[in-house]
């Protein structure tokens, strides 16, 4: 990589290969856009994994060191934060990922059921992509909707009371 | 999508601050219907009747406490701030990083009525004389974003936020920070390094960030609601804000205060702050299918397990805090008679060590530990001493111990569930002792 500069900003000549991977346009101008926002860069690191993820589904290796050069910061920094956060996916997940609430006014709402209940359905464990890569199933931390649980957010979407018998047809609207 | 299930009818700007604008079929209050029903109204009088320094003391007065759940007056954090003519002006940023279990008030308040606590904001920055507002959103609010992008652009299109706010010289404005997952978000220190997009560690405390908060400035960090309570004590006064509680409570205004778990109508209700646990479970048509309430926590499961006969109190931090529990966020948990406490403390206790940041040592290694002894009592398989263990951890996870507020918070449901229900976890003490619990914790097992 070369050292180059970018809207006012002096990037970084980065070591680390990108595997081939290239930064979208798009995804580069609204990673620059959200720098914008703040006094410093490494701010909009956490919205640059984000912008990345929304197209590739998760965040590819390569990515890393695009985003650090981009904003001009370390590649460890973004890394670090990268394997930090729980809704960054650092390996590939199905087109759709269900987030299923275990906190405990869904666990007094029996979730545990309702998870069981995915976990037969998809044939797959928490943590697992179905293999058609259709569904990842994940747990989550309170969705903040305990008057509806159990709850569930498939991708943007919350849903609640989900009971075990609804799944089937809740996830004919996921192709 | 959760609902404050008072109609609108029974809803009233002097009685109802928070509530009293929101449509029965939960659509968003916009600019033009907010700015009709006295909607900024407040930012005028402060930028006309106001300095920072009379504004926070006017705040201080009416002792509103912090709605986040540590019940800290906010208007004593602002006058704590470091500012003035000759000082550096920092940042105000909105905690909306709701993640407590149990707890969905900020959703509503964000999804329903975003230029409320905007208001909120604009008069805690001038309030603080802060250059720049930061609403740290959880990621996962989605409809909480769209809501509040579409209030931040329609207010700075009308001069509320921006260069010159409404031709008053004084420059402010807001943007949406929105987060990634992990509950240690809402720390306040932590959340000011996931703003500044580091891991989300605590920060050693002092400097507070009322020194040295983001980026090195002073940062004042306030709880959505709390900043929604803002615009009605300037509307009215810090007089007013005290008598919306009567002689119910010695704090001030009202509360979202809400009922999750197994009753018949689960929701929220803004009410009178040192309303009963009794008239909230009233209102939420009691326990459903014929079952018995066992035990409840007070707001959130960093807070300890009551019983049904403290259902009488006041529901207020001083009150609830004299119990040993807190009043945390104020949203009540329910168990039933047929659910199990050492299953519910073990859900808990997995929630709080998955969420430990890993940054200091008794939270990290002591949270998994009571996972593991939890779950061997749950599946009947403990042996004498583990309940003493369990005690003495959370003694060694309580206040003082760790860099954060996080493993006591940890602590408090489980020394209560013990304290109060010992008998259940009793009941799953059957092998004798030896090294049963010897094997090393699987990584990944929580």
């Amino acid at each position: 990589m070369t050292s180059t500069t970018t809207a006012g900003t002096t990037t970084m000549t980065s070591t680390i290969a990108s595997d081939g991977f290239t930064l979208d346009p798009a995804d580069r101008e609204a990673i620059l856009e959200e720098r914008a926002h703040y006094p410093y860069p490494q701010a909009a690191s956490i919205e640059a994994l984000k912008i990345v993820q929304k197209r590739h589904g998760h965040v590819p290796d390569g990515a890393i060191p695009a985003i650090a050069e981009t904003l001009g910061i370390g590649v460890a920094d973004v890394e670090g934060v990268a394997t930090f956060y729980s809704l960054i996916f650092r390996q590939p997940v199905g087109r759709h990922v269900i987030l299923i609430c275990d906190s405990s006014s869904c666990f007094l709402t029996d979730y545990e059921e309702l998870r069981d209940a995915f976990i037969a359905h998809l044939g797959i464990g928490m943590g697992q992509t179905t293999a058609d890569g259709r569904f990842t199933l994940l747990p989550v931390c309170c969705l903040g909707a305990c008057d509806r649980g159990p709850t569930i957010l498939i991708g943007e979407d919350l849903h609640g009371p989900v009971v075990p018998d609804e799944i089937p047809r809740l996830l004919e609207g996921y192709s | 999508m959760s609902r404050i299930l008072q109609p609108a009818s029974e809803r009233r700007a002097e009685t109802h601050p928070l509530t009293w604008r929101l449509h029965d079929d939960q659509s968003p209050v916009l600019l033009d219907e907010y700015r009709r029903t006295q909607g900024y109204e407040a930012v005028t009088k402060a930028l006309e009747q106001y300095t920072y320094e009379t504004l926070t003391e006017e705040v201080k007065t009416a002792n509103l406490r912090g709605r986040g759940g540590a019940g800290f007056s906010a208007g004593f954090k602002w006058s704590l701030t470091v500012k003035g003519e000759d000082k550096p002006r920092g940042y105000i940023v909105c905690n909306a990083d709701e993640m407590e279990p149990g707890t969905f008030k900020d959703r509503l308040l964000m999804e329903q009525q975003p230029h409320l606590l905007i208001e909120g904001m604009i008069l805690a920055g001038f309030a603080n004389r802060s250059k720049q507002g930061y609403i740290f959103l959880r990621g996962e609010y989605h409809r909480a974003a769209a809501s509040i992008q579409r209030a931040l652009a329609d207010a700075r299109a009308e001069g509320w936020l921006g260069a010159n706010v409404r031709d008053s010289g004084w420059d402010f404005d807001i943007a949406l920070h929105t987060g990634a997952g992990r509950y240690i978000c809402g720390e306040e220190t932590a959340l000011i390094n996931s703003l500044e997009g580091k891991r989300a560690n605590p920060r050693a405390k002092p400097p507070f960030p009322g020194q040295s908060g983001a980026w090195g400035l002073p940062t004042v960090v306030n709880n959505v609601e709390t900043l929604c309570n803002v615009p009605g004590i300037v509307n009215n006064g810090a007089d007013w804000f005290q008598a919306l509680s009567g002689d119910l409570s010695s704090d001030g205004g009202t509360k979202l205060y809400g009922v999750s778990g197994k009753v018949e109508n689960p929701g929220l209700w803004e009410l009178p702050m040192g309303t009963t646990g009794n008239r909230i479970l009233e209102l939420a048509g009691g326990m459903r299918d014929g079952l018995t309430l066992k035990s409840w926590l007070p707001g959130g499961g960093s807070t300890g397990f009551l019983l049904p006969e403290h259902l009488e109190l006041a529901l207020d931090f001083d009150t609830i805090g004299k119990t040993g529990s807190r009043m945390g966020t104020g949203l009540l948990t329910v168990v039933a008679d047929n659910q199990s406490m050492v299953s519910l403390t073990r859900n808990l206790e997995e929630f709080f060590a998955r969420e430990s940041c890993g940054w200091c040592t008794p939270c990290r290694d002591g949270l998994p530990w009571s996972v593991k002894l939890l779950r061997a009592l749950e599946a009947g398989e403990g042996e004498p001493g583990d309940i003493e263990l369990l005690e003495q951890m959370a003694r060694d996870l309580g206040p003082g111990k760790t860099f954060c507020a996080h493993a006591p918070g940890a602590a408090m449901p489980l020394a209560s569930a013990i304290h109060y229900f010992r008998d259940e976890f009793e009941r799953g003490v059957t092998r004798p002792k030896g090294k049963a619990h010897a094997d090393p914790i699987p990584v990944g097992s929580v």
